[in-house]
C-alpha cells in the first residue's frame, strides 16, 4: 500500500503537471564564471519584494489612512500590536534594502552587458520595475504621517510642478488638492498598496518569464573565452543547486533584515502639522538625495531656462536613455568596447558623490 | 477744486521744509545736527522740523530769518524747560490725535508725581527730564528696538543715572539696581531671550511716574505678572506676618533687583533656603518648609528619573512617544505644585505632587516595559540568528554533499 505522501503526490500528479515544471526546473542550466555572483542580486531582490508583501499585508490589517489617525495607528502598531514593530520595522528597512538591490541589480546588469539582443524586454521591464519601486518609496513614506514624511512629500510633489503646462496638473493629481493633506494620504495609499502592486506583480511576471526563456546571460568576455577554449565551460542545474544557493542569500538577507529592525527599530518621528513650519535641513530618502542635491546645486538660471525645469529634463533624459538602453547599445555581443559601462560608471559615481554631498549637507 | 489741492500741497510741503539742517548738519557737537540722524527722529517722521521745539522759522533760508527772535526762535532750550516743553504739544490731546490717537497725553501729569519730577518742581537740574531718557534729536518711538526707551534698553538708559556712584551721591540712594538687575531672571528673559513681556525697570517703577514702590505695594507690583502666587500668598500665613514686621512681600524671599531663577532650594531648612533667614530649626515653620521641600524634590526626581528611562529606551530605538507626552503632564504638576508653594501649606502642596508622582510611576512603568522588551528583542534576535547560522551551516553541506555526488 503507496503512503500517504505518494497517494497526495500521485494525485497531484494527475491534476498539476508537477513533473514536467520539475524536468524544466532541472533541464535549466546556470552557467558558472568569475562574475556568477551577480546573478544572486536579481533573486535578493526578488526576496525583498517578497518580504514586503507580506509585511505589507501585515501591516494593512492595523494602519488606517487618515490624517487624524494614520499616525495614531502606526504608533498602535510599534507599540500595542504583538511583533507590530518587528513587521513595520522589517518592512521599512527592506524597502530600503530592496531598493539598493534593485539598483546594485541594476548595474551589475549594465557593466556585464546582460541587457544585449535578445534580453531588451528584460531590461526594458527590469527598469519599469526600478521605477515602481521609487514610486512605492515616494508613496509609502507618507504614509505615517510624520513631520519629515510630510514635508519631504511637500518637497517632492512640487518639483514635477516645474514642468512646463502639465506641471500642475501632475501636482494637483499627486497630492489630490493643493496642499498634502488627508486625501494626498489616501492616495499615495491606494497607489501604494493597490495599483503598484498590481502593476509590479505583473512585470515580475514578465521579467521573471522572460529570464526563464532566455536564461542566464553570460558576460561577453566570459563567452569569447568559452568560445576560445570550450571545455572551460562550466554550468550547475538551477534546481536544485542555484535555488539553494540563492535559498543561503536569502536566509542571509532574512538575518540581517531582522538584526536590522531589532536593533535599529525604524523610528515614528513626530506626528505631521500642517500648520507648523518645516524642520530645517528637510531631506528626503536616501534614494532621491542625488536628484535632489543636484536641483540644490543648479542655478536658478541656466542656459536662459530655469535651472529647475533644466534640472527635471535632465533626469527625464537620464531615465528615457536608461529605458532604452539596449536599442542604443549596437555593438555585436562579443565586442568589448566599454563606452557604456565607462559612462555607467561616471554616472554611478555622480549618483554615489551627490547622495553623500546631500546626506552631508546642511 | 483742484487749485485748492495743489495749493493745501505746496502749504504743506512749505511746512516740512527745515532749512536749520543746512548748516546745522555742517556744524560741529553741540549744535551740529546731521540729516540722516534727524531723519530717523519720530518728530521729524511725523513732519515737525526743528522750529517746532526750537522755534523760529525754519522755511526761511536766510539764518537771520530762521532765527529771529521775532518769529519765536528759543535757541537752546535750557534743562529745566524741557518737561513744559514737551508738555505743550503732549498734553494736548487734540493735537496729539493728529498724530497718533492711541497716544496718551498724561506723561506730564504722571511726571509731576515721580520722584525725578518732584525733584525737578523743586529745582534740582540734576533729575531726569523727558530728553535724559527719550534723546533729542535722534528721539525714536519706544516701538523702535534702536529707542533709548525700547524695553530691550530701559534699563540700561535707566543705568546711566542710576549705575553712577557719583552722580546720585547727593540723593543717597544705592546704585546697584543694574548690575543687579543684570544677574537676574528678568534681565535673562528680556535681553537675552528677547521676551519683551519680561519686567524691566519701568514695570515695576512706573514710567514717567516713576518711584519706588512701598513696602505694603510690592505685592502687588509683583501680582501683576505673578497672579497665582500672589493669590496664595495672600491667603498663606506669610501674608499677616510679613505685614506685621514690616517685610516688604515677595522681595523677603526673592530679593528685587537680583531676582534669580528660583530653585526648590529656595524652601526648607537647607543652606540655600531662605526660610530659614526667619524661621529656627524645629519650629512648626522649618518643619512645613522641610516637608514641601521634600514634596517637590520627590516629584522632580521621579520626573528625571522617568525621563531618563524613557530617553535610554528612545534611544534603543523604543517607540515611547505616549508616555514622554503623558510625561508632560507630569512637569505641569510640578510646575503647578511650585506656585502652590506660594500658599506655604504642605498639605495642600501634597495634592499636585501627588498628582505629578501618580503620572511618573506610569510614565516610569511604561519606561521600564520598553527596556525589559528592548532585551526581549536582542535575545530574539541572537536566537534567529542562530536559527539562521544552523540553517546555512546545514543548507552549505547539503549542496556539498549534492555536487559531490
Amino acid at each position: 500500500m503507496a503512503s500517504p505522501a505518494t497517494s497526495v503526490r500521485e494525485w497531484l500528479d494527475e491534476r498539476f503537471p508537477l513533473d514536467d515544471l520539475k524536468a524544466l526546473a532541472q533541464k535549466k542550466k546556470v552557467p558558472v564564471h568569475r562574475y556568477s555572483y551577480w546573478y544572486f542580486l536579481g533573486g535578493m531582490t526578488l526576496f525583498l519584494f517578497g518580504v514586503q508583501a507580506l509585511t505589507g499585508a501585515l501591516l494593512l490589517m492595523y494602519y488606517r489612512p487618515g490624517a487624524d489617525e494614520a499616525f495614531e495607528s502606526v504608533q498602535f502598531i510599534m507599540t500595542q500590536v504583538q511583533f507590530g514593530w518587528l513587521v513595520r520595522s522589517v518592512h521599512s528597512w527592506s524597502a530600503n534594502l530592496l531598493v539598493f538591490m534593485a539598483f546594485a541589480h541594476l548595474f551589475s546588469v549594465l557593466f556585464l552587458r546582460s541587457y544585449r539582443k535578445p534580453r531588451e524586454l528584460t531590461w526594458v521591464s527590469g527598469i519599469l520595475l526600478l521605477f515602481l519601486m521609487l514610486g512605492f518609496g515616494f508613496s509609502g513614506y507618507l504614509l505615517p504621517w510624520n513631520t519629515l514624511s510630510y514635508f519631504a512629500t511637500k518637497v517632492g510633489t512640487e518639483i514635477p510642478a516645474q514642468i512646463p503646462i502639465i506641471g500642475r496638473p501632475v501636482l494637483l493629481f499627486l497630492r489630490g488638492g493643493e496642499d498634502i493633506t488627508g486625501s494626498t494620504l489616501t492616495r499615495l495609499y491606494g497607489f501604494h498598496i493597490a495599483i503598484l502592486p498590481a502593476v509590479a506583480t505583473l512585470l515580475i511576471g514578465v521579467h521573471l518569464a522572460l529570464i526563464q526563456w532566455f536564461g542566464m546571460s553570460v558576460p561577453p568576455g566570459v563567452e569569447a573565452e568559452w568560445q576560445a577554449r570550450p571545455e572551460g565551460r562550466r554550468e550547475i542545474r538551477f534546481f536544485p543547486n542555484f535555488v539553494l544557493r540563492e535559498l543561503m542569500a536569502w536566509y542571509v538577507a532574512l538575518g540581517l533584515l531582522g538584526a536590522l529592525a531589532a536593533l535599529f527599530p525604524w523610528s515614528l518621528g513626530v506626528k505631521a502639522d500642517p500648520f507648523a513650519s518645516a524642520p530645517a535641513g528637510i531631506k528626503p530618502e536616501w534614494y532621491f538625495l542625488s536628484m535632489f542635491q543636484t536641483l540644490k546645486l543648479i542655478p536658478a538660471k541656466l542656459l536662459g531656462m530655469d535651472g529647475e525645469m533644466l534640472g527635471i529634463l535632465a533626469f527625464g533624459v537620464v531615465g528615457a536613455a536608461a529605458l532604452l538602453l539596449p536599442f542604443l547599445d549596437r555593438e555585436q555581443p562579443f565586442n568589448t568596447r566599454r563606452w557604456i559601462p565607462g559612462l555607467a560608471c561616471v554616472f554611478l559615481g555622480y549618483m554615489t558623490v551627490m547622495t553623500v554631498y546631500g546626506w552631508m549637507a546642511k | 477744486m483742484a487749485a485748492l489741492l495743489a495749493c493745501s500741497g505746496l502749504m504743506a510741503f512749505a511746512q516740512t521744509k527745515n532749512s536749520c539742517l543746512d548748516c546745522h548738519s555742517n556744524l560741529p557737537q553741540p549744535l551740529g545736527v546731521s540729516a540722516e540722524t534727524y531723519s530717523q527722529n519720530i518728530h521729524a517722521q511725523k513732519g515737525l522740523t526743528c522750529a517746532a521745539c526750537h522755534g523760529g522759522d525754519a522755511s526761511a533760508d536766510d539764518p537771520e530769518k530762521a532765527m529771529s527772535r521775532a518769529a519765536g526762535w528759543k535757541g537752546k532750550i535750557e534743562h529745566k524747560q524741557i518737561p513744559e516743553l514737551c508738555a505743550s504739544c503732549h498734553t494736548d490731546a487734540e493735537r496729539m490725535k493728529k498724530y497718533n490717537p492711541s497716544l496718551r497725553v498724561d506723561q506730564f501729569q504722571q511726571y509731576k508725581t515721580s520722584v525725578h519730577g518732584i525733584k525737578w518742581a523743586k529745582g534740582d537740574s540734576k533729575v531726569a527730564v523727558c530728553t535724559d531718557c527719550h534723546g533729542v534729536h535722534d528721539l525714536r518711538a519706544p516701538s523702535d528696538p534702536r529707542s533709548t526707551v525700547h524695553p530691550t534698553n530701559i534699563a540700561t538708559t535707566c543705568s546711566h543715572c542710576h549705575a553712577d556712584a557719583e552722580y546720585m551721591k547727593p540723593y543717597g540712594i544705592k546704585t546697584d539696581q543694574f548690575a543687579n538687575y543684570e544677574q537676574s531672571v528678568h534681565y535673562d528673559a528680556m535681553v537675552v531671550r528677547g521676551d519683551l513681556s519680561a519686567p524691566t525697570c519701568t514695570t515695576c517703577h512706573g514710567n514717567h511716574g516713576a518711584t519706588p514702590p512701598g513696602v505694603a505695594n510690592v505685592t502687588a507690583v509683583c501680582s501683576n505678572c505673578h497672579v497665582f502666587q500672589a493669590q496664595l500668598f495672600g491667603s498663606s500665613p506669610h501674608e499677616d506676618a510679613f505685614a506685621a514686621m514690616g517685610f516688604p512681600g515677595c522681595v523677603t524671599c526673592h530679593s528685587n533687583h537680583a531676582i534669580k531663577h528660583p530653585t526648590d532650594e529656595m524652601i526648607g531648612t537647607g543652606p540655600k533656603a531662605v526660610c530659614m533667614n526667619c524661621h529656627t530649626e524645629g519650629d512648626a515653620g522649618s518643619v512645613q518648609a522641610e516637608a514641601m521641600h521634600d514634596q517637590l524634590t520627590e516629584l522632580a526626581a521621579a520626573i528625571t528619573s522617568s525621563d531618563e528611562l524613557l530617553g535610554r529606551a528612545e534611544r534603543q530605538g523604543m517607540e515611547v512617544n505616549q508616555a514622554k507626552l503623558q510625561a508632560a503632564q507630569a512637569r505641569d504638576a510640578l510646575l503647578k505644585a511650585r506656585v502652590t508653594v506660594h500658599a506655604f501649606r504642605d498639605s495642600e502642596l501634597k495634592r499636585d505632587t501627588d498628582a505629578g508622582l501618580a503620572v511618573t510611576r506610569q510614565t516610569h512603568a511604561a519606561g521600564e516595559k520598553a527596556m525589559e522588551e528592548w532585551k526581549f528583542r536582542r535575545v530574539g534576535l541572537g536566537l534567529s540568528v542562530m536559527a539562521i547560522a544552523i540553517a546555512l551551516v546545514g543548507l552549505g553541506l547539503y549542496i556539498r554533499n549534492l555536487e559531490q555526488k
